[in-house]
C-alpha cells in the first residue's frame, strides 16, 4: 500500500548517572553495533561530532570504557531556531568476558564513527580437529 | 512464548501516519522530541547566517547529495552499514536510504553555500539573500 516507510532517527538515550558530574553539558549515550567474528568481537559506536583525539578508550577491572568529548565551543554565540536532537559528550561502558584478550584490543576513529576490535584468547577461538 | 494477534487496525493506522508524514512540513514543528525522520537537524542562527547542522556519522561523501532552490534544502542519500559475516549480537545504528526537505523561512542565496563534513557532522552555512536583508533607511 504505502511505500518504504521513512528511517526514523532514534531518540539519544541519556547515561544514568551514577556519580554527578562537574560540567553542565549532558552525556548520552552512544549507538553500538556488536558483533562478533572468528577471531575477534568488534564493537561500532557512533560519536559524530567528536575528534579522534577527544577519544578516551581504557578498560579498567574487566569493564571497557568509552568516553567521547563533543568541543562546545562551537556552539557558542548560536542562536538555537530548531532543535530536533540533543548534543552533548558521549560515554558508555561494557563488560568484557574473559574470552577477550584485554591486552589486544585496538581502536580506529574515523568520520565519528569509532570501530573497536577486541581479539578473543587463542583458546577461545573455534578449533577444527581432523578426524583421523 | 507468548503469541500476539496482530491488531487489525496496524496497516490502517501505519497509513493514515505515513499520509500523515507526507503532508506536514518539517519547520517550526512543534515536537522537539528527537524522534522524527533521518538524519536528525539542528538549525541555528548566528548573526544574518543559518546554520543547519546534522549528526551523519559514517557517510562516504559520494553517498550524499545537497541540492538548494530558493528556500529550501534538500539533503539525501545513503548510509551503509556492512557488516562481514558474522553474527551480530547488537544492531543499535540506523542506516539506510534518506531524503530530507527542509523549508527556511527566510531566502537564502543559494550560491553562497558552504557545506562542511567533519567527524560524522554535517554543517551547512547558509548565508541570507542579499535581498532579504534589511536595509536600514536614514531620516533626512
Amino acid at each position: 500500500m504505502t511505500e518504504r516507510q521513512q528511517l526514523q532517527v532514534q531518540k539519544k538515550r541519556e547515561q544514568e548517572k551514577r556519580e554527578e558530574t562537574t560540567i553542565p553539558a549532558r552525556v548520552f549515550l552512544p549507538t553500538t553495533d556488536i558483533y562478533e567474528a572468528q577471531d575477534a568481537l568488534t564493537v561500532i559506536l557512533e560519536m559524530p561530532g567528536v575528534e579522534k583525539s577527544n577519544v578516551s578508550v581504557g578498560v579498567e577491572n574487566g569493564v571497557l570504557n568509552v568516553e567521547g568529548r563533543l568541543d562546545l565551543s562551537k556552539y557558542q554565540g548560536l542562536q538555537p531556531l530548531y532543535i530536533e536532537y540533543n548534543i552533548g559528550h558521549y560515554s558508555r561502558s561494557f563488560h568484557l568476558s574473559s574470552k577477550i584478550d584485554q591486552g589486544k584490543i585496538e581502536a580506529a576513529m574515523k568520520d565519528g564513527v569509532l570501530s573497536l576490535t577486541l581479539p578473543k584468547v587463542e583458546e577461545a577461538k573455534p578449533r577444527t580437529i581432523s578426524v583421523g | 512464548m507468548i503469541t500476539a494477534f496482530a491488531d487489525p487496525y496496524d496497516g490502517l493506522f501505519n497509513l493514515q501516519r505515513a499520509l500523515e508524514e507526507r503532508t506536514k512540513s518539517e519547520w517550526l514543528q512543534n515536537q522537539t522530541s528527537s524522534q522524527g525522520p533521518f538524519p536528525p537537524i539542528n538549525v541555528f542562527q548566528q548573526g544574518d547566517e543559518i546554520l543547519a547542522i546534522i549528526e551523519l556519522p559514517g557517510i562516504d561523501k559520494n553517498d550524499l547529495q545537497i541540492q538548494a532552490k530558493e528556500n529550501t534544502i534538500r539533503i539525501s542519500g545513503k548510509k551503509v552499514v556492512n557488516y562481514p559475516e558474522s553474527s551480530v549480537h547488537r544492531r543499535e545504528r540506523v542506516f539506510g536510504e534518506f531524503d530530507r526537505t527542509l523549508s527556511l523561512p527566510v531566502q537564502i542565496d543559494p550560491d553562497g553555500i558552504k557545506a562542511e563534513y567533519r567527524d560524522g557532522v554535517l554543517a551547512l552555512f547558509l548565508p541570507r539573500s542579499e535581498r532579504e536583508k534589511p536595509r536600514t533607511i536614514k531620516i533626512s
